[in-house]
C-alpha cells in the first residue's frame, strides 16, 4: 500500500525491486551459463525466469490496486506516461542499430568485399571472385571456396522479386494483418472512451486474433525459409539481417500481443478501464502501435527493397 | 505526516526513498571506484619498467579491459545517478523521484551485473581481455568464454541505466514545484534532463552491440565476419554510437556540478546561465554525429574522415562557451578556495587540456600518428580524471555537509586535493610524451626509450591512489562525527537544497515549496 503525503505520493518500501533484480540476474546469469554448455544453465535460466515472473504479476498488481484504490494522483499517472513514452523511445533505439547495421552491410561493407569503393586490393586478395549484390546469395567465403566454404548463402532469398504476384505474396498479407491490428485497436481505444464495454472487448479482442494469426504466419515463413529456402541464420549476413530484423519485430509482436491479451482480461474479467482512466491499455496500445511502425520499416527494408 | 527510515538492513533492501537510493548508488560507486582503481594499479606496477615482471600479458589485458569497464560502468555513471538522486528531486522542489520503486531497481541491479562481471576473473580462460571497446574479432572470434557473462552483464547494466535515466527524466519534466520553470532549473537538473536523454538513446544502441556478438559467437550470425559478408568495422560504427554520446553522458553532469560551485565561491551568479543551456543540448546533438573520428584510421572514405573531422571540431564552440563562462563567473568574484571550488577549478584548468588534446585528436591526418598511442590514453585521462572524478569528488564535497549534518575537515580535505592533483598531473601528463613518441596503450611491455615517463607515470598513480585512500577517510569521519552544519553551509549559496535543514530531513518536500 502507498500514503500520501500532503499533495504528493510517496510509496511505502517495497520487497519487489530487490526480488525483481535478483530474478534478473538468475535469469541471464542462467542464459550465459545455458549458452556456454553448463549443465546448471537450463535450470538457473528457468528459475530466474520464474522468480521475475512472480515479481512482475505481484508489481503490476500492486500498481493496479494503487490505481483502482484512487492512491494515484494525477501527477503520478502522468509519470507512468512519460515513463512509457521514453521506453518506447529506448525500443526504437535498439532497433535502429539493427537498422543501421542492415544498411552500412548493404550500402558499405559489401561493396567493399565486393571491391566497388577504392580498395579493389580487398577483392583481388582476400575474397577473389565474389561479386557484392543483395540479397546476398553468395557469400564471400562460398566465392573463394566454393562446396567448402564455411559461410554458406541461402537458395532463395525473401524479397519481392522473387515471388510472382503480391497477392500470394506472405509479407503483403502480414503487413495488410498488422495494419488492420493497428485500426482495430484504435477502435477500441475509442470504445472505451465512450464507455461502450462490449465494442472494447471486441476491437481489442480482434486486435489479438489478428495479432495470433501474424505471428502463426511469422512461424510459417520461418519454417519455409529453413526447410525450403535454406535460409537459415547461418546463411551469410542475408540471413542474419533477415532473422534478427524480423526475429527481434516478431519478439515484440509477441510481447504486444501479451500485453494486449493482459488488458483484454483484465477488461473481461475484472471490468478495468474507465472511459477517463485507462492509460494500462493505452501504453499497451501505443506500444502495439510502435511494433506496426516497425514492421512497416521492415516491410520496406527488408522485403521490398531486400 | 511524515515517517522516518525504517529500521535495520531492510531500511536499504527495500527503500523506495530518494535520498537512500542516491547514497547505496555513491557508496557503490566509490566500492567499484577503488576495484577499479587497484586494476588501475596492477597495470602501473607492471608499467613502471620495461620488461614483464608481474604479470603475466594476457593478465595485463584483462586488467586493461576490467579497470576500463568498471570505471565507465560502475564508477562515473553509478556516481552521477547518486548524484541525480540525491540532488534533482531536492533541487527542483519534488517530494522524491517520480517513480519510486523502479528507482530502487536501478539501484539493485547494478551490485548483481558487477558480481557478475567481476566473476569472470575467476572464470576458465579468464576475464574480457578485449579492451573495454571490445572491438570484433577480438570479443567474438578469439574471445575467452567469459565473454557470454561479459555480453550479459552489460545487458543488464544498461536496462539499470535505461530506467534510471527515464526516472530523472519523468522527475524533472513533470515534479518540478510551481514557478520552477525550465529556465529556472539549477544547471545540474538542465544537465541531467540532457544526459537521461542520451542514455535513453545510446544505451539500446549498446544493448545492440553486445547481442550481435552474442550471436556472432554463439549462433552463427555474420554480423563482424567478413566469410559471411558481414564486417568487422561495423562493430567499430556500432559501438561508438553508443560510445561517442556515452562520454558525453560522463561529463554532462560534471559541467552542472561545477556550474553550481563556481558560482557560491566567487559569491556571483552563474555568468550566461542560458548560453550554458544551449551549450549543452548543442553538446548533446553533435555526440551523434562524430563518432567515427575514433575510427580515421580504420580505413574510411576521405569524405567520411572530412566530415568527422569538421563535426568533431564543431564540439570544441559550445564547450569553448562553458569553459568563457566558468572564467567569467569569477571574473571580480569575492573568491574563496575551498575544497569544493579547488576541485572545480582545476576542473576548469584540467578539463580543458583535455578538449585541447581532444582537439588535436580530432585532426585526421595528425590522428594517423597518434591513433592508439599513449597520447589518447592521456587524452581521455584528461577528461574522465580531473573532469568527471573531480567534478564528483566536489560535489561530495559541496553537498555532504547538506547530506549528512557534518563538516568535513577543510585541512585534510585541502591536502586530498593537492594530493590529487599532484598525483593525476604526474600519472597523465607524461602519458602525452610517452604518447607522441609513439608508445602504443594496452600493451605490458616497452622500449627503453620510454622509461623515463613510464616511471613517472607509475609514481603518480600510486600516489594518485593514496590520495583516494585519504577521501574515503574523511567521507567516514565527516559522517560519523564532524562539526555541525548550518542549513546554508556555504555563504549565500543558490538552490532550493540550502533552504532545508542538513542533514536533510528523510521526506524534503511533503508540500510544494514556492519559487520566486
Amino acid at each position: 500500500m502507498a500514503t500520501s503525503e500532503g499533495t504528493y505520493y510517496v510509496p511505502e518500501q517495497s520487497k519487489l525491486p530487490l526480488w525483481a533484480s535478483f530474478g534478473l540476474f538468475l535469469t541471464v546469469f542462467g542464459a550465459a551459463n545455458w549458452i556456454n554448455g553448463n549443465s546448471s544453465g537450463p535450470y538457473l535460466f528457468m528459475a530466474g525466469g520464474l522468480v521475475f515472473a512472480v515479481v512482475l504479476w505481484n508489481w503490476f498488481g500492486a500498481v493496479i490496486n494503487e490505481n483502482m484504490a484512487g492512491l494515484n494522483s494525477a501527477q503520478l499517472k502522468r509519470s507512468y506516461v512519460w515513463g512509457m513514452g521514453w521506453f518506447i523511445f529506448s525500443e526504437v533505439m535498439f532497433f535502429a542499430a539493427f537498422f543501421g547495421a542492415l544498411f552500412y552491410i548493404r550500402n558499405i561493407a559489401l561493396p567493399e568485399l565486393g571491391g566497388a569503393i577504392d580498395d579493389t586490393a580487398t577483392n583481388e586478395f582476400l575474397w577473389k571472385g565474389f561479386e557484392a549484390s543483395w540479397p546476398l546469395m553468395n557469400t564471400p567465403a562460398e566465392a573463394v571456396s566454393g562446396d567448402a566454404a564455411t559461410v554458406k548463402g541461402p537458395d532463395q532469398s525473401m524479397s519481392f522479386s522473387q515471388v510472382g504476384s503480391i497477392w500470394s505474396w506472405l509479407p503483403f498479407w502480414n503487413t495488410v494483418i498488422l495494419l488492420s491490428s493497428s485500426v482495430t485497436v484504435h477502435f477500441a481505444h475509442s470504445a472505451i472512451k465512450n464507455n461502450a464495454r462490449r465494442a472494447f472487448n471486441a476491437w481489442l479482442g480482434a486486435t489479438i486474433v489478428l495479432a495470433i494469426v501474424f505471428l502463426f504466419l511469422q512461424v510459417e515463413e520461418y519454417l519455409h525459409a529453413y526447410h525450403e529456402m535454406g535460409l537459415t541464420l547461418q546463411s551469410g549476413v542475408y540471413g542474419t539481417t533477415f532473422f534478427m530484423l524480423t526475429g527481434f519485430h516478431g519478439m515484440h509482436v509477441f510481447l504486444g500481443t501479451f500485453m494486449l491479451t493482459v488488458m483484454w482480461l483484465r477488461s473481461v474479467l475484472k471490468g478495468h478501464f474507465k472511459p477517463d482512466d485507462n492509460f494500462g491499455f493505452e501504453a499497451a496500445s501505443w506500444y502495439w502501435h510502435f511494433v506496426d511502425v516497425v514492421w512497416v520499416g521492415l516491410f520496406f527494408a527488408v522485403y521490398i527493397f531486400g | 505526516m511524515a515517517h522516518g527510515p525504517a529500521k535495520g538492513i531492510t531500511r536499504w533492501l527495500y527503500t523506495t526513498n530518494h535520498k537512500d537510493i542516491g547514497s547505496m548508488y555513491l557508496w557503490f560507486s566509490f566500492a567499484m571506484f577503488f576495484l577499479g582503481g587497484i586494476f588501475a594499479l596492477v597495470i602501473r606496477a607492471e608499467l613502471f619498467q620495461p620488461g614483464l615482471q608481474i604479470v603475466e600479458p594476457n593478465f595485463f589485458n584483462q586488467m586493461t579491459t576490467m579497470h576500463g569497464l568498471i570505471m565507465v560502468f560502475g564508477a562515473v555513471m553509478p556516481a552521477f545517478v547518486g548524484l541525480a538522486n540525491w540532488m534533482i528531486p531536492m533541487m527542483v522542489g519534488a517530494p522524491d523521484m517520480a517513480l519510486p520503486r523502479m528507482n530502487n531497481w536501478s539501484f539493485w541491479i547494478l551490485p548483481f551485473a558487477f558480481l557478475m562481471l567481476v566473476s569472470t576473473l575467476f572464470m576458465q580462460g579468464g576475464a574480457p581481455n578485449f579492451g573495454w571497446t571490445f572491438y570484433a574479432p577480438l570479443s567474438t572470434t578469439y574471445a575467452p568464454p567469459s565473454v557470454t557473462f561479459f555480453i550479459f552483464a552489460i545487458h543488464i547494466m544498461g536496462a539499470s541505466s535505461i530506467m534510471g535515466a527515464i526516472n530523472i527524466i519523468a522527475t524533472i519534466l513533470n515534479m518540478r514545484a510551481p514557478g520552477m520553470t525550465l529556465m529556472k532549473m539549477p544547471l545540474f537538473v538542465w544537465t541531467w534532463l540532457i544526459t537521461a536523454y542520451l542514455l535513453i538513446a545510446v544505451m539500446p544502441v549498446l544493448a545492440g552491440v553486445v547481442t550481435m556478438m552474442l550471436m556472432d559467437i554463439h549462433f552463427g550470425t555474420s554480423f563482424f565476419d567478413a566469410a559471411g559478408g558481414g564486417d568487422p568495422v561495423l562493430f567499430q560504427h556500432v559501438f561508438w554510437f553508443f560510445g561517442h554520446p556515452e562520454v558525453y553522458i560522463m561529463i554532462l553532469p560534471a559541467f552542472g556540478i561545477v556550474s553550481a560551485i563556481i558560482p557560491t565561491f566567487a559569491r556571483k551568479p552563474l555568468f550566461g546561465y542560458s548560453s550554458m543551456v544551449y551549450a549543452t543540448a548543442s553538446i548533446a546533438f553533435l555526440s551523434f554525429i562524430v563518432w567515427a573520428h575514433h575510427m580515421f584510421t580504420v580505413g574510411m572514405p576521405i569524405a567520411g574522415e572530412l566530415f568527422f573531422m569538421y563535426a568533431t571540431m564543431l564540439i570544441a564552440v559550445p564547450t569553448g562557451v562553458k569553459v568563457f563562462n566558468w572564467v567569467a563567473t569569477m571574473f571580480r568574484g569575492a573568491m574563496t578556495f575551498e575544497t569544493p571550488m579547488l576541485f572545480a577549478v582545476a576542473f576548469v584548468i584540467l578539463f580543458t587540456i583535455g578538449g585541447f588534446s581532444g582537439l588535436m585528436l580530432a585532426i585526421a591526418p595528425a590522428d594517423f600518428q597518434y591513433h592508439d598511442t599513449y597520447f589518447v590514453v592521456a587524452h581521455f585521462h584528461y577528461v574522465l580524471v580531473p573532469g568527471a572524478i573531480f567534478s564528483i569528488t566536489a560535489a561530495v564535497y559541496y553537498w555532504l555537509p547538506k547530506w549528512c549534518g557534518h563538516m568535513y575537515n577543510e585541512a585534510m580535505g585541502k591536502a586530498h586535493f593537492w594530493l590529487a592533483f599532484i598525483g593525476l598531473n604526474l600519472t597523465f601528463f607524461p602519458m602525452h610524451f610517452s604518447g607522441l613518441a609513439g608508445m602504443p596503450r594496452r600493451i605490458p611491455d616497452y622500449h627503453m626509450m620510454f622509461a623515463d615517463w613510464n616511471m613517472l607515470s607509475s609514481v603518480g598513480a600510486f600516489l594518485f591512489g593514496g590520495a583516494q585512500v585519504l577521501f574515503l577517510y574523511i567521507v567516514v569521519s565527516t559522517i560519523l562525527k564532524g562539526k555541525k552544519a548550518t542549513a546554508e553551509v556555504w555563504d549565500n549559496p543558490e538552490g532550493l537544497e540550502w533552504t532545508v535543514p542538513s542533514p536533510a530531513p528523510y521526506h524534503t518536500f511533503s508540500t510544494p515549496p514556492e519559487v520566486k
